[in-house]
């Protein structure tokens, strides 16, 4: 076994573990720290298979930007543990075909290659960054995919807003804008006055 | 430098890469750590001067043992463990804080040979592996079972997040014009150009004609290793301390290293990426990697004036300045850096 299987299993076994703890976990925050974990050991398995802009960009977004936020979020819930498992038995045959159609589906594809560790076959000619062969197929072939994926983005985005904006605030408050813009003279006038004598 | 490689190739045989590896690490370490501990010595040095004060003078010449006393004191000091504290992420987020911090110097170039590990992305690199530094913030704060420091975690987890985005922006601007991902070759690109052509190759480096990004990304460093006047999540006199309100001893220490070792690293990033890094000012004389530790005192000097000089942003004056100002200013500029390498005044071919 040389060292990349050995490093590969590894961190299989981490990212399994991880996953598993996910939903295993009885504290929220756990749940939310193993799967910051599992995205992690995931970079590392991408960069084992070369691709080390997927692997950098997997760490950078999301354990990077969204897991902080969702951390940020999971740490405010006041969750009843109680409540949640009541509706377990109602919830639980979809949820297991969901969980059957996942197990099916990631069985075609991995089963297609008789259930061995892909090797690196599609491997970038050497000189040429993985990075910016990334950037020239998606600007030149996929350039109408990735523009659409970007405006599904944004669609996102507005209705983010769309739905937690609450029309314009009744109460006062200060606006920041204005408040750095002062300058001590709008304030405070100095006066020059002569002194009084008697 | 081969007798060295035959001496340890013979006493450690097939596993000697690894332990060279090792070795260098240490190597870029421990004078990392021994700067961090002499950053803060000179931080109250130069803030109390500022003040006219006289600084740390007791211990040893001019108090330079100073920061070793502090280092002692806190080895001795008791751990303390708060009731009701979740206790493995509390001992875990110190570390968490520090990792990153440590972790991002292996692809930081002293000078164009000198690198530990020289990869194609190595900027990507860094910015993936700074942005976990936020999370020793929030999980210390969440796991003291504190108010106060919950408070703080939550400031500096927006702040950081914040101020992440036009960081990104600017370095965006910088790979664009030196068409690279790779530290190494963003200098070198530096010294290329009319200016350096005429010897006067401080001109040719990115901070002119990224006037604008060198200026962002100077103050989103600053507000993202949370220093004044951005430190709303310590905030003493707000929250107390804001998230390490509970560490005391050497965790409270480890926190401490990593502020100031995040420090350095901006400093570096900044003189590598705007300032030439290793590159010499003016024609004649060599390049080295003085240079660059000269440039980096100076930012870090930059980082402690700020301190002594500016008071503290409050918390929605602070969110208007990224997301209001930061971010519509990078937008436009990444535009007009693009338009200008489009154009026939292109100085970056």
């Amino acid at each position: 076994m040389d060292f990349q299987t050995l490093v590969f299993f590894f961190l299989a076994a981490i990212l399994i573990f991880a996953a598993l703890r996910v939903i295993t976990a009885r504290n929220p925050v756990h749940a939310a720290l193993h799967l910051i974990l599992a995205f992690f050991t995931c970079g590392g398995i991408w960069s084992l298979l070369q691709a080390e802009f997927l692997a950098i960009a997997i760490i950078l977004v999301y354990v990077g930007a969204v897991m902080v936020l969702f951390l940020f979020v999971v740490m405010m819930l006041d969750i009843n543990m109680d409540r949640i498992r009541q509706g377990f038995w109602n919830y639980l045959p979809l949820g297991a075909l969901l969980g059957l159609l996942l197990v099916l589906e990631m069985g075609m594809v991995l089963g297609s290659k008789y259930f061995q560790v892909a090797a690196a076959d599609a491997v970038v000619p050497a000189g040429i960054s993985n990075t910016k062969a990334i950037g020239e197929l998606m600007f030149t072939d996929y350039v109408y995919p990735f523009e659409l994926a970007s405006i599904v983005l944004l669609v996102g985005m507005i209705a983010a807003i769309v739905l937690t904006y609450r029309g314009p605030k009744k109460t006062k408050y200060t606006n920041p804008n204005q408040q750095v813009f002062i300058k001590a003279k709008d304030r405070i006038r100095v006066l020059q006055m002569p002194v009084e004598k008697d | 430098m081969d007798a060295v490689m035959n001496f340890g190739e013979g006493i450690f045989g097939g596993i000697w890469p690894g332990v060279w590896a090792l070795i260098k690490i240490v190597l870029i370490v421990a004078p990392l750590l021994l700067g961090v501990a002499y950053l803060t010595y000179f931080e109250r040095k130069v803030i109390g001067f500022m003040q006219v004060r006289i600084g740390p003078n007791r211990v040893g010449p001019w108090g330079l043992i100073q920061p070793i006393a502090d280092g002692l004191k806190l080895l001795m000091k008791e751990v303390i463990v708060p009731t009701g504290a979740n206790k493995g992420i509390f001992i875990i987020a110190p570390m968490l804080a520090l990792a990153p911090a440590l972790a991002a110097w292996a692809v930081v170039p002293f000078t164009d040979t000198l690198v530990l590990a020289n990869i194609d992305a190595s900027l990507l690199y860094i910015m993936a592996i700074t942005s976990m530094g936020v999370y020793g913030v929030i999980l210390s704060g969440w796991a003291s079972n504190s108010k106060y420091a919950f408070l703080g975690a939550m400031r500096s987890a927006a702040q950081m997040v914040s101020y992440e985005i036009s960081m990104g922006f600017s370095l965006i601007c910088v790979l664009m014009v030196s068409n690279s991902l790779n530290l190494v070759d963003i200098v070198n690109v530096q010294n290329q150009g009319r200016f350096a052509a005429m010897h006067l190759n401080f001109l040719s480096w990115n901070w002119l004609p990224l006037l604008p990004m060198f200026l962002v990304y100077l103050i989103s460093g600053v507000a993202e290793t949370n220093r004044a006047p951005f430190d709303v999540a310590e905030g003493e006199s707000e929250i107390v301390a804001g998230f390490f309100v509970e560490y005391s001893g050497m965790a409270f220490a480890v926190f401490f290293l990593a502020e100031y070792a995040n420090m350095i690293l901006v400093s570096a990033l900044t003189s590598l990426l705007f300032l030439g890094g290793w590159l010499s000012p003016v024609g004649f004389l060599p390049d080295g990697i003085l240079w660059l530790f000269a440039k980096m005192a100076v930012i870090l000097f930059l980082f402690l004036w700020f301190r002594a000089t500016f008071p503290r942003y409050r918390y929605d004056q602070l969110m208007r300045l990224g997301w209001k100002v930061f971010v519509p200013v990078c937008l436009v500029w990444l535009v007009v850096v693009g338009c200008w390498m489009m154009s026939p005044l292109n100085i970056w071919k």
